[in-house]
This record gives C-alpha cells, sequence and structure tokens, in this order.
C-alpha cells in the first residue's frame, strides 16, 4: 500500500467535510462550494492532449500546487495508480468527479487534508480548483478561490481571451470559469411533489439543479445542489449573489412543506419516519439507494423532533459511510454488491442501536 | 457508452426531471436533436448544460443553413490543434485555446444563446493575455509530435520534441 493510499484511509474514518453542516439552517443548508476551470495557454485541452503532453501538464501544475501556502498540508494522489476503490471513494467525498475518476491517462488531485479544497489535473479542463465551505459562505469560499488561483499564477500562464474571459473545454464555462453551488437537504419538497415545481422556476432564472453527485445523478437522499448555469458576461460576485439571493427562498418553501406535513398528515410522517429508523435498524441487508432514502426521512424526523436520541452529525455521518467505497475502505475489504448491502446493514445496526446485540439476536 | 435509441456512440447526455426526479438521457448526436426538436423544449425546462448545448446546436444545424454550407463549415480545421467544428459539434468539447478565434464565426451565435452574453466580466489574469503567436506554434508542434510518435517516425518526433523545447525555454527566459 503506497503513502497516498494510507493517507486515504484516514480521510475514510472521518465524517467528511462536505456532510458536516454546522451554522445556522444547517438542518437545509449543507455546504457551499465554488469552482475554476483554468487552463494553460501554450497546450491543447485535454480531449486533444498526447499522453506526453498530459505527463507535461501534470508535472507543471504539480510544481505548482505543491506551493501553494494555505496553512495545511497537501496530499498529492496520482488518480490513474489508485484501485477502482479508492478512484470511487474519492467520488463518494466530492473530492473529484465522477469524469476525472473514469478517465484514462496522467491525471491528479491535490487534495487539502482538511477537505476545504481540492485541485483536479487534467480532468475536462487543465485545472480546477474548488472550496468548500460548511453551511452558506459564498463569500470566505470565494475569497479562498481566489487566493489559490492567484497562487498558482504566479507560475503559469493561463488561457484567457480579451473579449471571452478564461478559456475552457467547453463553451458553457467559458468567461469566469467559474461555478457556484449549495447543496440544500429537501425532503419536504421532495415528499409534497413540490420539488419540481421550485426546479422549473429556477430554470427560468438559469440556475441548474443537480443531485447529490452531479450532473445527471439522482437526487439521491433528497439532496440537491443550486447552482449557476452562466458564466459570461457576469462578474463573479453578480454570479454568487444569484445564488445566494435564492437559497433564502428555497429554504422558505422547505421549511413551510414541512410545517404543512407536520400540521396536516402528523400521522402519517410521524409513522414514516419511525419506520425509516425500525428498517435502519433491523434490516440485514440493504441497498445504498434504500439507505440513503430512509436516512433522508430520519434526518427530517430528527429535525423535526420526532425521534430522539439521535444527532444530526452522525447521520450525516451514515450517509458518507454506508457509500459503496468508504463502506469498503472503512471494512477493509474488496465486496461484491450482495456483501456491500450485508455489511451495510450491519454497519448501520451497530450504530443505530444502543445495544447492537439486540438485533443480532433476531 | 451508446446511444439509447441506436449503437452510435452516446455524446450527449441529458437530465430531463420528471415528477422531480432527473432522469438520465444518453443520445447519439441525431437522437438528441430529434429529442430535442421533437418535444419542444426550450432551455428554461431543459436540466443541463449538455443539453442546452446540444439544443443549441440542433437549432444552429436547423436554422438557415443548407446541407452544403454545413457540410463546409463542419470541415473547417484549426490550424493549430487539428480539431474540424464537426468534431467539436459532435463531442461537444473544443481542441485548444485558439478555437474561440478560429472558429468565432460559429461559435459567437452559440455562446451568446448559451449565456445571453458576448463579453467576459469580472476576474483577470495578472499576467498573459490573448494567445500569442508563441503559444498557438507550441500548440501546432505538440499535436504534430502526437502524429509523428503515432507514425512511429521518431527521428521527426525527436526534432519537433527539440523545437518545443527551444520555445519553451525562450518563454521562460
Ligand atoms: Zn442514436
Ligand atoms: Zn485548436
Amino acid at each position: 500500500m503506497g503513502y497516498a493510499a494510507l493517507e486515504l484511509n484516514d480521510l475514510a474514518r472521518s465524517p467528511g467535510a462536505w456532510l458536516q453542516g454546522s451554522g445556522p439552517q444547517a438542518d437545509i443548508v449543507i455546504s457551499s462550494r465554488i469552482r475554476l476551470a483554468r487552463n494553460l495557454a501554450d497546450f491543447p485541452f485535454v480531449g486533444r492532449t498526447s499522453e506526453r503532453d498530459r505527463a507535461q501538464i501534470e508535472e507543471l501544475l504539480h510544481r505548482s500546487v505543491t506551493r501553494i501556502e494555505e496553512g495545511s498540508s497537501l496530499l498529492y494522489v496520482d488518480v490513474d495508480d489508485l484501485t477502482g476503490v479508492d478512484r470511487q471513494f474519492l467520488v463518494e467525498r466530492h473530492l473529484i468527479s465522477r469524469e476525472h475518476a473514469e478517465a484514462h491517462g496522467s491525471r491528479a488531485v491535490a487534495i487539502d487534508v482538511r477537505e476545504e479544497f481540492s485541485l483536479m489535473i487534467n480532468e475536462e479542463d487543465h485545472l480546477r480548483i474548488q472550496v468548500m465551505q460548511s453551511g452558506l459562505d459564498l463569500e470566505g469560499a470565494w475569497n479562498r478561490v481566489d487566493k489559490i488561483d492567484n497562487m498558482i499564477e504566479r507560475d503559469v500562464t493561463y488561457a484567457f481571451h480579451e473579449k471571452l474571459g478564461y478559456l475552457t473545454a467547453c463553451p458553457t464555462n467559458v468567461g469566469t470559469g467559474m461555478r457556484v453551488s449549495v447543496m440544500l437537504h429537501l425532503p419536504a419538497l421532495v415528499l409534497t411533489r413540490q420539488i419540481e415545481k421550485v426546479f422549473r422556476s429556477l430554470q427560468k432564472i438559469s440556475l441548474a439543479v443537480r443531485g447529490l453527485y452531479g450532473e445527471g445523478s439522482q437526487a439521491m437522499g433528497d439532496f440537491y445542489q443550486i447552482s449557476n448555469q452562466i458564466t459570461l458576461g457576469r462578474g463573479e460576485q453578480e454570479l454568487m449573489k444569484q445564488v445566494a439571493d435564492i437559497v433564502p427562498v428555497i429554504i422558505d418553501y422547505e421549511r413551510q412543506a414541512r410545517d404543512y406535513l407536520v400540521r396536516e398528515s402528523h400521522q402519517t410522517l410521524h409513522d414514516r419516519v419511525s419506520r425509516a429508523y425500525g428498517i435502519l435498524r433491523t434490516a440485514q441487508t440493504i441497498s445504498s439507494e434504500e439507505t440513503m432514502h430512509l436516512l433522508s426521512s430520519v434526518r427530517m424526523g430528527v429535525n423535526l423532533g420526532l425521534i430522539d436520541g439521535l444527532e444530526i452529525p452522525k447521520l450525516n455521518e451514515l450517509f458518507i459511510h454506508t457509500q459503496p467505497a468508504h463502506l469498503q475502505k472503512l471494512s477493509g475489504m474488496e465486496l461484491d454488491s450482495a456483501d456491500r448491502n450485508i455489511e451495510r446493514a450491519r454497519y448501520l445496526r451497530r450504530h443505530l442501536n444502543k445495544f447492537p446485540d439486540e438485533s443480532e439476536r433476531n | 457508452m451508446k446511444c439509447q435509441h441506436c449503437d452510435k456512440p452516446a455524446t450527449f447526455h441529458i437530465t430531463e426531471l420528471t415528477d422531480g426526479k432527473p432522469q438520465e438521457l444518453h443520445l447519439c448526436e441525431e437522437h438528441a436533436r430529434e429529442y430535442l426538436t421533437e418535444s419542444g423544449q426550450n432551455p428554461a425546462s431543459v436540466g443541463s448544460m449538455a443539453a442546452m448545448l446540444a439544443q443549441q446546436m440542433a437549432q444552429q444545424m436547423t436554422v438557415g443553413q443548407t446541407a452544403e454550407e454545413l457540410a463546409r463549415l463542419d470541415e473547417q480545421l484549426c490550424p493549430f490543434c487539428g480539431i474540424s467544428f464537426h468534431e467539436f459539434r459532435s463531442q461537444g468539447r473544443l481542441g485548444c485555446p485558439h478555437d474561440y478565434t478560429c472558429f468565432h464565426r460559429q461559435l459567437d451565435p452559440l455562446i451568446l444563446n448559451i449565456h445571453g452574453e458576448s463579453e467576459h466580466v469580472g476576474k483577470r489574469p495578472n499576467r498573459g493575455a490573448d494567445q500569442s503567436e508563441a503559444r498557438t506554434r507550441l500548440i501546432r508542434l505538440r499535436r504534430e509530435m502526437k502524429e509523428a510518435v503515432t507514425e512511429e517516425d521518431y527521428e521527426r518526433a525527436g526534432k519537433l520534441r527539440d523545437e518545443i523545447r527551444r520555445i519553451e525555454g525562450e518563454q521562460e527566459g
């Protein structure tokens, strides 16, 4: 096992910064993130590079990235060298994209050990810098990503066009190259079938809605990311403001939906939440999808005071620790899907029962 | 990944929201165009950037261009990275920074459609600005070297590598 692999095992044991969600409205707002897409001026975009080009880009950016001074240490990981489970693990943690995990050839990720930022090298663009913050703090995320961007620019020349701004492999990112996103937990809007209406109104003001794991991913566990669609012709502050302005509106909708459920169908809601909790505490085999779905109900139940003796940080940890790759890293075994479902159920019973043996005896 | 409706590779990955659940569609260029034009989508009701892009392209294809004109535009190549406009259209990814200049006639309306704006506002790099001649030349040399290696013409590849190093050295100096 290499140095990087050992470090990744350490990461696996912690709950994962993206779900630590502290601060005001932490029951709904999970995290804020900003990413910048950047390309080097004298290379073709990644899709047209030779393996030699990619190795050279990787070397150039590696040198620059390790010089970032942000008060904590960086873990530099050669993604091509990782096992499938480790790659999946980084995707589950939002440290790399699915595309980056599945691509071929020289590519890397530099991870802040506190998981507050990560830099992908040779993804769709030569460099993608992303900063993550707990709760709603776009300003904080911007200050940091801007600073890191400036530090890297001391060493490299970015592809930039006087009129079009930062040039990216896909014209949908040209201009600022910036994507601002806020992750929200919206179980009541899903339950009351209001979520689609919310999405449609967001799309009208050119904001995008994605599931937990990015473009096209299923909205697992009722987690949704709201982000800007447009990157050109609006400054960074304006792009952040657009997202920041809409988040309180969505939070308000979610609260209204929760109030409605408590008021109009308290019994049904209480039943739903209790059953979800019951299944999670007693199941002998359970899929990742069902787990996310049930944990989402339980999370809302805890927030509404329908379940006692369970803390939100614990639940947040379960969301990430029951993902397929996390489960395998935590158990130290490669498991096929059927064995993962058994291990997941065991893990849930162990963490959700005061006396785990009780359910083992059944 | 294959297109859901035929055996061609899926180059458009569209996320649709139905009943509040995102649904993924994987389509080839032809079926993406069919899907987007027939379902009467407007940008506001399509869930992802890829879909928007696909739609803009589909519109460009149908609006006021004869097949001949289209074929001619499609064949146009970037002199530096060698990508054709057709390749860009089917992959949705450009080949090098210079493409924004050499395909600007086709790209400008597309960019305006996607963003509703055509000029960058916001952060600028501290150094470097437009693509200099040396930079675009480097991109061309890198492509030529990739080709030489593919053709196993190692003598030529060696010469190109030296030339690349020379220009890189000049830039650093
Ligand atoms: Zn097809
Ligand atoms: Zn080009």
